[in-house]
């Protein structure tokens, strides 16, 4: 990405939401902008309608487990698809209460992904339609890609300690 | 005792009886388990690699149809004989269940894979550890995936009982049990 286009998108954001920027980084030629959790809504609205940004197609949005800091981050990937330009938002949910409103009001295919970030991260999107299981069975009581749950299915029987160590 | 036509067919063993000029008496479970054991319908429930292998079976040159079971029946309330193949998701689990009760008695259930009997190498949290643990199974064919040899040693084995098994079990109390213990009416 030129540095034009960055210092540009940084710039729209600033613009409107002085001080919500914590970090910027180029990663993998990647612009990853870290925010507040606050506004993020707000900023992604305004980079949805600002002329110079466009970023008006949802690449995809989820969840990094951050066992260590307690947190959850949550990840938003978008697409100007006029001018090729991608950026990545993030910002960190306490682990207590991963609590952030939804983006369905402004991209209709925010419902599944944020249905399956529920579904795997328990962060919980307020205002989505319908938040609920999408992929696992829905009387599963746990949040599987935490790093507290192990992998493993533990009613496993045929693998024990003397032939597999655990 | 083997016997073969001037043509050079081979004709299966009678089952033990008295014969006479004109007639032959057995009992009739063992006319009704030499009918059932050649002429089984299967069920391909087929969800991963299991799968394509039992397509190898099924094909000219491992040719399932030698043993009868020509023809398959992807609904099972005209199956004889549901055969699981592949990784059983957690998901799936409810769906094979409905299968498998909508399948008409005598039913029988084969195993194949590791995955389809044991949960394989997906030790994981949403993959079904066995189908054992939501219907009960006849035979099991190990493998990952197993060869055409395989499964059709396994439905041989599947034939084995078909024949051998009384006319009573299906009503006896052991039967009954072995369903209530998952749930199935």
């Amino acid at each position: 990405m030129e540095l034009e286009d960055q210092e540009k998108i940084i710039e729209t954001i600033q613009a409107k939401f002085e001080g919500e920027i914590l970090r910027t980084e180029m990663l993998y030629d990647f612009l990853t902008i870290t925010l507040k959790q606050e506004k993020i809504i707000e900023v992604i609205t305004h980079l949805y309608h600002h002329p110079d940004t466009k970023f008006q197609y949802l690449t995809t949005l989820f969840a990094v487990h951050y066992p260590d800091q307690n947190q959850i981050g949550m990840v938003y990937q978008l697409h100007n698809l006029v001018t090729n330009l991608r950026i990545r938002l993030k910002i960190y949910l306490p682990i207590e209460n991963p609590t952030v409103p939804t983006l369905t009001g402004l991209f209709a295919a925010a419902n599944w992904m944020e249905r399956e970030t529920y579904d795997f991260f328990g962060v919980l999107f307020e205002g989505h339609p319908n938040l609920k299981r999408i992929l696992n069975v829905e009387d599963m009581i746990i949040f599987p890609l935490r790093k507290e749950y192990p992998l493993e299915d533990q009613v496993r029987e045929d693998k024990n300690d003397l032939m597999f160590g655990r | 005792m083997e016997a073969t036509t001037a043509s050079g067919i081979k004709l299966g063993t009678k089952p033990e009886g008295v014969e006479g000029p004109g007639f032959f008496a057995t009992s009739l479970e063992k006319v009704v388990g030499m009918a059932r054991k050649n002429s089984i319908w299967p069920l391909p429930f087929a969800t991963s690699c299991c799968g394509i292998e039992f397509m190898a079976t099924m094909g000219a040159h491992y040719d399932l149809a030698r043993f009868g079971s020509e023809r398959l029946s992807f609904s099972p309330r005209q199956a004889d004989l549901l055969m699981v193949m592949g990784t059983i998701a957690k998901k799936m689990g409810p769906v094979l269940r409905q299968v498998y009760e909508q399948m008409a008695e005598p039913r029988w259930v084969l195993s194949v894979g590791a995955c389809a009997s044991s949960g394989g190498i997906f030790d994981t949290y949403s993959v079904l550890q066995g189908i054992d643990r939501i219907i009960p199974v006849d035979v099991y064919v190990p493998g990952c995936p197993p060869r055409p040899e395989q499964i059709i040693d396994g439905v041989m084995k599947i034939q084995k009982l078909v024949e051998t098994e009384s006319l009573r079990r299906r009503d006896s109390d052991e039967y009954k049990a072995l369903l209530n213990k998952y749930g199935i009416a």
